[in-house]
């Protein structure tokens, strides 16, 4: 008896709830240090403020053990250019990552990245992590270092020749954060998900001086007074996604990548910048096949690609060592399908492991792609079902599964404006990982985690005593119990439809003034009219209530920076009908987005306002050692 | 036979396939899970029970951390079975 409809048919009964229900009742916790989302940069933030002596408590949605976008693994540690194989420079690497999107990058934090990312690596491996091929399990494949016993990925390799990914194994990572958080007394709340920062007096733009929570099992209410508060949680997922029964593989993410942190930071009266920016979602699982199961992922290094009569393609899904001049996979697709349409190439493509030297097979398949976030769980399926990477072909879904519809979006790379102590526009409020207006990747994550925590513990022994508003922590306790004291009404899965709904129909390939307006509107009646209905029926389904209102709130945010933003974008993927030209020179600068009194202000920062990386960072990192150190 | 009404089975359904026989109600996999698919089983020792298939993420964690091999077994949904053919034969195959 394993599932819901088994239980009821052998008991005659649905199960009782398993966990204590605690409504209405409350737990206080004072700490120094409050670490919001325990993933990645959460972990890191809370492991570097502990170190410095602080109190740090972390607040989990999930569990800390395997939680967060890098949780189950990671293959590959990237921008690492302060490793000792490296052939870039840190400062210049930052420069290009940030100039990469058009200056749109964040240039503080991929500064830091580049910087600090090496010590991370090293640090993870004296806490347990795996970053080295110890046991000469993959001797003689290419890019491996004898010496330090590296793996050194092609990624960029072939163009650029740089050395600066490494292949690791994360699945180690996550389990060796989180005894390290345990080991240096880190009060951990899983299942806990926050829902308000508190500012002093209940101003919004105030010092934020804590955060409010409620757990996820029993419903407890929680209230944590803090003297710095590091936003660690993810950005916002799902908001052009109708998610109903497939929710758990709709998108890259799981549903729990609500979008909380920046929700909350919102409506505490942080400023937000690029939150105008979204992309079509490629990959999208679920509507289309899950990612790494087949073929069609950055993992599949080396891997050639092939048809169905195992003529060549000339494209990979990620470069090797020697494909220096094939396209990777989504680059002239357009051509390829042409030549399937003649009859050139036959359906489906297949990953050809066969033609592929033992080694470096090996190395993909029983290394990067166990190692890589969820692809561990598929390379074992596989594997028990018959499959030898010697033998067999892996089918690619390239065309037979269909393009993604332009309004499958996702929101990626806004986030909170930050200054060199990664310190946001509020007093007290620390930001690091995908809070921050730039892609990254698990290096991203860990890197700024770390250092915002002990940014974040500089401040504390600085910073006066932390009071809590009891009307603030009121309006909010009636605000997040809303969905449970009501006897009827909306089902979260409806409500995030419907938000999602308005999001495909007036936020996506279409973009004019009166769409954003029309769509301002539709939110708002949504809020008034349908999420005052919300209904939950336990406290797991109020969490998934209460992530509704922050999908609500982001798509809202989404929009007034749409408005704001009266130009067309390329690097933004921010095509106006109404302000066709592309990136005309007075639109190139960040549009801010903030609440002050409950109402919308619009602003703008320069491209570049970090000023000069190399000598901002170590004006503000005098007393940091690291590896590398600046000629 | 007694027949109870209940609501449709979600789908996917039953995203794990415990194995009684090995499964001791350890509930690793009820802790692990990031999305609370899993609840304990009401009787001690028993494998969870699966309450929220739907929300699965398929990251394989209650596989991959469970203590006891072969407690818990991944079930991947129809439509999400990737396929894979034999270099030699030609024959396609799937899990």
């Amino acid at each position: 008896m394993t599932t819901f409809h088994e239980f009821v048919g052998n008991e005659g009964h649905a199960p009782v709830w398993p966990y204590a229900i605690r409504y209405d009742q409350e737990q206080e916790i004072e700490t120094d240090v409050l670490v919001i989302g325990g993933g990645i940069a959460g972990c890191w933030a809370a492991i570097s403020a502990a170190r410095k002596g602080v109190r740090v408590a972390l607040v989990e949605k999930s569990a800390t053990i395997r939680s967060g976008a890098g949780g189950p693994g990671c293959d590959h540690w990237c921008d690492t250019a302060a490793n000792p194989l490296s052939k870039v420079n840190p400062d210049e690497w930052a420069e290009m990552l940030t100039n990469g999107f058009g200056g749109y990058g964040c240039g503080i934090s991929r500064e830091i990245q580049c910087r600090e990312n090496y010590d991370t690596l090293l640090e993870l491996e004296k806490m347990g992590g795996k970053i080295r091929d110890t046991d000469d399990q993959f001797k003689g494949v290419e890019g491996r270092d004898e010496k330090t016993k590296f793996l050194i990925s092609p990624r960029m390799n072939p163009f650029h020749d740089t050395n600066v990914v490494i292949r690791v194994w994360g699945t180690t990572f996550k389990p060796a954060l989180k005894k390290e958080c345990e080991r240096l007394g880190v009060k951990i709340y899983d299942r806990v998900m926050a829902t308000a920062l508190l500012t002093e007096k209940g101003i919004q733009g105030a010092r934020v001086v804590g955060a409010t929570g409620v757990n996820a099992r029993t419903g407890e209410f929680m209230i944590f007074k803090a003297k710095a508060t590091i936003l660690c949680s993810s950005s916002g997922g799902s908001l052009w996604l109708i998610n109903t029964e497939l929710s758990g593989y709709n998108t890259m993410s799981p549903r729990a990548v609500s979008g909380d942190g920046i929700a909350m930071a919102w409506r505490a009266g942080a400023e937000l910048t690029l939150m105008e920016r979204s992309g079509v979602m490629g990959i999208t699982p679920g509507f289309k096949h899950r990612w790494y199961t087949g073929a069609g992922d950055a993992s599949y290094e080396n891997v050639m690609l092939v048809d169905a009569n195992g003529k060549a393609l000339p494209i990979v899904t990620e470069p090797g060592w020697r494909q220096k001049n094939v396209d990777r996979m989504g680059m002239g697709f357009s051509a390829i399908r042409e030549k399937v349409l003649k009859g050139e190439f036959a359906l489906p493509f297949y990953g050809d492991f066969p033609s592929m030297p033992e080694i470096e097979r090996k190395v993909v398949w029983n290394m990067l792609l166990e190692e890589e976030c969820t692809g561990k769980i598929i390379v074992d399926t596989y594997t028990e079902s018959g499959f030898d990477p010697g033998k067999d072909q892996l089918q690619n879904y390239a065309l037979i599964e269909g393009s993604s519809l332009p309004q499958w979006r996702e929101a990626n790379g806004g986030g909170l404006v930050i200054n060199w102590d990664l310190k946001t526009t509020l007093d007290g409020l620390y930001a690091a990982g995908t809070q921050l207006f730039s892609p990254g990747d698990h290096s991203f994550a860990a890197a700024t985690g770390r250092y915002a925590g002990r940014k974040a513990a500089a401040f504390v022994r600085e910073a006066g005593e932390a009071i809590v508003s009891k009307d603030q922590v009121s309006v909010e306790r009636a605000r997040v119990y809303a969905p449970i004291k009501r006897s009827d009404g909306m089902d979260w899965k409806e409500l995030h439809a419907g938000i999602a709904r308005a999001m495909q129909y007036y936020c996506s390939e279409y973009k004019t003034e009166s769409l954003f307006k029309i769509g301002l509107e539709t939110l708002q009646e949504i809020e008034e009219k349908w999420a005052s209905t919300l209904h939950a029926l336990d406290p797991h389904k109020l969490i998934r209530s209460l992530e509704d209102l922050s999908i609500l709130t982001h798509a809202q945010i989404h929009l007034h920076a749409s408005l704001a933003r009266k130009a067309s974008s390329r690097f933004l993927d921010f095509h106006r009908i109404d302000y066709p030209e592309l990136d005309p020179p007075k639109w190139r600068k960040f549009i801010t987005v903030k609440q002050a009194d409950g109402k919308v202000q619009v602003g703008e920062l320069p491209i570049g306002y970090w000023g000069n990386l190399k000598q901002n960072y170590e004006a503000h990192n005098r007393d940091y050692e690291g590896a590398w150190s600046s000629p | 036979m007694k027949v109870y009404a209940v609501p449709n089975v979600a789908t996917p359904g039953r995203p794990a396939i415990f194995n009684p026989e090995i499964c001791n109600g350890c509930n690793t996999c009820v802790e692990h899970c990031p999305m609370d698919v899993f609840i304990p089983n009401p009787e001690e020792g028993k494998c969870p029970i699966i309450l929220h298939p739907e929300e699965c993420w398929y990251c394989g964690t209650c596989v991959n951390d469970c203590p006891r091999p072969g407690a818990v077994k991944f079930n991947w949904p129809l439509q999400q079975r990737g396929y894979w053919k034999r270099k030699e034969t030609g024959q396609v195959f799937r899990p």
